[in-house]
């Protein structure tokens, strides 16, 4: 027999009986995954009807929006958005978006249910913490959502949040006063929140693997969470300091991010000897892993769903990893990509230049590993493979781009412009979430005991598809002909011609944006209506699908796990079946 | 289903790419004399990437479409060679794109931002502000009075903050809010801002700098053909962002010269 003493030590919480333990402040983290996949849900809605409310501002901005004005009625009198009520809208989304969605739901929301399932863990390894990171999480979120109340209006310093804007307070104009205050706040608590998750994530991933489950038996998606883990660590130990500055700038008179000698509102500002760039390349140091945040587990969790349906091996799962690691320690070393325009010295861009190149060389091979697993497969087409095939062509499509804003001479003429809107969303955004949709149709029936179902579950697959190519693709052009980012309205002459690929774009997000519901119909539906699952119905190799539907609160109901192969034994003979569980011990064989 | 997102991915794939083809929607004319080498920069890397954008779109829909075959009998294949072939081949066709690029860009990059400006270049001030920016000239003295940021006084158009009464070289500088300069001249700005970031975008010069508070930074360039261009703010600075910019008008000499002086005059 092995040693459980490891497991059993992390699970010395008995299963709870009182429904605040239970669905509440739990501990177990099956329920902490689903508060958190919650939470993003009420993310992605809320961020979803800002980029409506923004893209219709943008096609026809004279048009009133029925019942803006009852959200806020300085920030959209009659319904017509003003300036910065656009740019508060756009703030948030992108705040809303990139903290709120991608980094909880591809990881936080599927590590917690998943990985210590995948690794034949009972529970993280300090429970406690993660019920922790859930509910400072979410107190985040609370005060990120009260910045949309304050009197002054939400802040419109983007998600970015550049100093001096965002740091000299009220003087600078609308939006900078308490909402930008709340937003410094609430991405402070959120770093707290984040460094706790990381920390759990590592050490279950490093301590409570079963007996057999070696680092080279990790499922692909566990890899992901755990390298995650690792660049969250890192990267949120940054932002949080940076946040604690900026909020002292902005409450405690202290000038780390304003330099003398400035006039905001006819007023010379009592700040001398801040740096404008320290905030920069702080934020950046954050800001460029936190990409690698959002994508890594969602690469894992392709990597992991594709061979189930391609009913065949991932090809090169080490080599996979590998590139994984390799993404994630790079990512530490091209912050300045993002600042080739900020002044600077000229020397360092082929310095952030160089590796930031260097990074496309493992993603083309996750990503030809990807597409050469899809060879020769026979392939089931399901709503999960479907997402994984879309991750693979929008994961192209947004990465294509990083070639042209990686290069300095060409970021010059291209930063700032929708070409980069483009590239993040496709590459960062939409790849992630097809990541994270992917993984809802296919563990669904995991979490929740039922299936979804499958027809709701393609309806959504074609009509995201085809709509996010609608809305993200013109960005490029609109991006080559110079269209700037972050403007309210479109009124230089040059940008005059363009606003008809504008108004295509609106429609495109407001039907895309529309589908949407058609996936949280089916999730609603599917939870109380759907078939109920078998315990493997996908015919799947990996841990979680040697459990119940949905697991027990130990997740294995008392059993030991024993880990005899890889997750990757699909197209094998045994037995009648094409593939080989991890826990089965029977020999493997190719066929 | 799997045919379906075979033919999906190639139509999306040959739709995309053919606007970038035709150039429906594309970069404005080029009127600097280091705009050429950044557009040669950018086609090499169009055509590099649109071909690597092409093959994997291509080969997903193939192998799809293939993985799609229902035919029982059918046995599931490996790619040929395995991973090795395909790490390989990406370290090699990427590893060159990225050696071609690097060597390419960095002397584009070097020629424009890192090559010093023309000693006899004609020096411009600009000061940024919310949500405006202006242009100095330093006068018949060439010489520019010195910035006080407690003397800016928006109203009575004292935009830099000179002051005029203790500062010599201050009293002829020529203040605009136009960037007019003659054609074929190098040009030398140096950039300021009197509250928060903005950024200095003229893309038919293939220029984008940052105003940062508190550095002072140079950019430099020469216009090759006269006309009138638009100059916008593409660093986020407030609500009147959008709203913010200015005119960049290239002259003939002649016409540069009367203008000036007129300017002089006033």
């Amino acid at each position: 027999m092995h040693d459980t003493s490891a497991a059993h030590a992390a699970h010395q919480h008995a299963a709870p009986t009182g429904f605040i333990r239970k669905h509440v402040f739990s501990l177990d983290h099956k329920v902490i995954g689903k508060q958190y996949y919650g939470l993003a849900l009420l993310a992605v809605f809320i961020g979803m009807v800002l980029s409506w409310l923004m893209r219709v501002h943008l096609g026809w901005p004279a048009w009133p929006i029925p019942m803006l004005d009852k959200l806020s009625a300085v920030g959209a009198p009659q319904g017509v958005m003003t300036p910065e009520y656009y740019l508060s809208l756009m703030t948030m989304h992108g705040t809303i978006m990139v903290f709120f969605v991608l980094t909880n739901a591809p990881f936080a929301a599927f590590g917690n249910y998943f990985l210590p399932i995948q690794i034949g863990a009972e529970d993280m390894a300090f429970p406690r913490f993660n019920m922790m990171s859930f509910w400072v999480t979410f107190t985040a979120f609370v005060v990120m959502m009260a910045a949309f109340f304050v009197s002054d209006g939400p802040p419109i310093s983007g998600w970015t949040a550049y100093a001096p804007l965002s740091a000299v307070g009220g003087d600078a104009g609308p939006g900078l006063a308490l909402g930008q205050t709340l937003w410094a706040i609430s991405i402070a608590i959120f770093c707290i929140a984040s460094l706790l998750g990381a920390l759990n994530f590592i050490a279950t991933t490093l301590d409570l693997r079963t007996k057999g489950m070696s680092l080279a038996r990790m499922p692909a998606s566990s890899w992901a969470w755990f390298v995650t883990a690792v660049i969250s660590l890192l990267a949120f130990a940054v932002l949080l300091p940076a946040c604690i500055l900026l909020i002292l700038d902005r409450v405690a008179g202290t000038s780390f991010f304003i330099p003398a000698g400035l006039i905001l509102s006819d007023k010379l500002q009592p700040h001398s000897g801040g740096s404008v760039l320290l905030w920069q390349h702080l934020f950046w140091f954050f800001g460029h892993p936190e990409v690698y945040i959002a994508i890594l587990p969602s690469i894992g969790i392709v990597c992991h769903i594709l061979p189930v349906f391609a009913r065949k091996p991932l090809l090169g799962p080490r080599a996979a990893v590998g590139c994984m690691i390799a993404t994630g320690f790079l990512s530490y070393m091209v912050w300045g990509h993002h600042m080739f325009v900020s002044g600077m010295s000229p020397f360092s861009a082929n310095l952030f230049s160089v590796p930031t190149l260097v990074i496309t060389i493992p993603m083309t091979i996750l990503t030809l590993l990807l597409i050469c697993s899809v060879y020769g497969a026979k392939m089931r087409f399901t709503s999960a493979s479907l997402f994984c095939l879309g991750f693979i062509s929008v994961f192209i499509s947004g990465g294509i781009s990083g070639f042209f804003l990686a290069q300095p001479s060409i970021d010059i003429y291209l930063h700032a412009t929708y070409f980069v809107v483009a590239h993040f969303h496709f590459v960062m955004a939409v790849a992630s979430l097809f990541g994270v949709f992917a993984g809802t149709y296919f563990w669904f029936p995991k979490m929740f005991g039922r299936m979804m179902n499958e027809t709701l579950g393609k309806l959504h697959f074609w009509l995201t598809f085809i709509g996010v190519y609608c809305i993200f693709m013109p960005m490029h052009y609109l991006g080559l002909a110079g269209n700037v980012r972050r403007y309210s309205a479109f009124v230089d002459d040059y940008l005059i011609p363009l606003i008809p690929v504008h108004k295509f774009i609106t429609v495109a997000a407001l039907l895309t944006g529309a589908a949407q519901f058609i996936f949280l119909f089916n999730l609603i539906w599917s939870r109380f209506k759907g078939p109920i699952a078998s315990e493997n119905p996908w015919e799947a190799t990996s841990l979680e699908w040697s459990t119940t539907s949905p697991p027990p609160f130990d997740n294995f109901g008392g059993r030991h796990m024993v880990v005899y192969n890889g997750p990757n034994e699909y197209g094998v003979e045994n037995n009648g079946t094409d593939f080989v569980m991890q826990v089965s011990p029977e020999k493997v064989s190719a066929s | 289903m799997g045919k379906l997102f075979a033919v999906l991915v190639i139509v999306i794939t040959l739709v995309s790419v053919s606007f970038f083809v035709r150039r429906t929607w594309w970069m404005p004319t080029d009127i600097s004399t280091t705009g050429a080498a950044i557009d040669h920069q950018l086609d090499e890397t169009m055509i590099e990437t649109g071909l690597l954008f092409l093959a994997g779109q291509l080969v997903l829909g193939l192998f799809v479409w293939q993985a799609s075959n229902k035919n029982p009998a059918r046995k599931i294949k490996i790619f040929p060679g395995g991973s090795k072939p395909v790490v390989i081949a990406a370290i090699f066709v990427v590893g060159i794109e990225i050696l071609a690029l690097t060597f390419i860009g960095s002397k584009v990059w070097a020629a424009v931002n890192i090559a010093p400006a023309a000693a006899d270049s004609l020096h411009v001030d600009v000061q940024a502000e919310q949500f405006a920016f202006y242009f100095r000239y330093a006068g018949p003295d060439g010489q520019f009075g010195g910035i006080h940021p407690d003397k800016i006084d928006d109203g009575n158009g004292n935009y830099f903050g000179l002051d005029p009464a203790n500062d010599v070289a201050a009293r002829d500088d020529v203040v605009v809010g136009s960037l007019v300069i003659p054609v074929n001249r190098p040009i030398l700005l140096t950039l300021h801002s009197k509250d928060v970031g903005h950024s200095f975008y003229v893309p038919v010069l293939r220029i984008q700098q940052d105003f940062v508070p508190g550095l002072e930074i140079p950019v430099h360039f020469t216009a090759t053909q006269t006309g009138k261009f638009e100059i916008v703010c593409t660093q986020l600075c407030g609500l009147g962002h959008y709203n913010m910019k200015a005119y960049l008008q290239v002259m003939a000499e002649p016409d540069y010269e009367q203008w000036l002086k007129s300017q002089e005059g006033q």
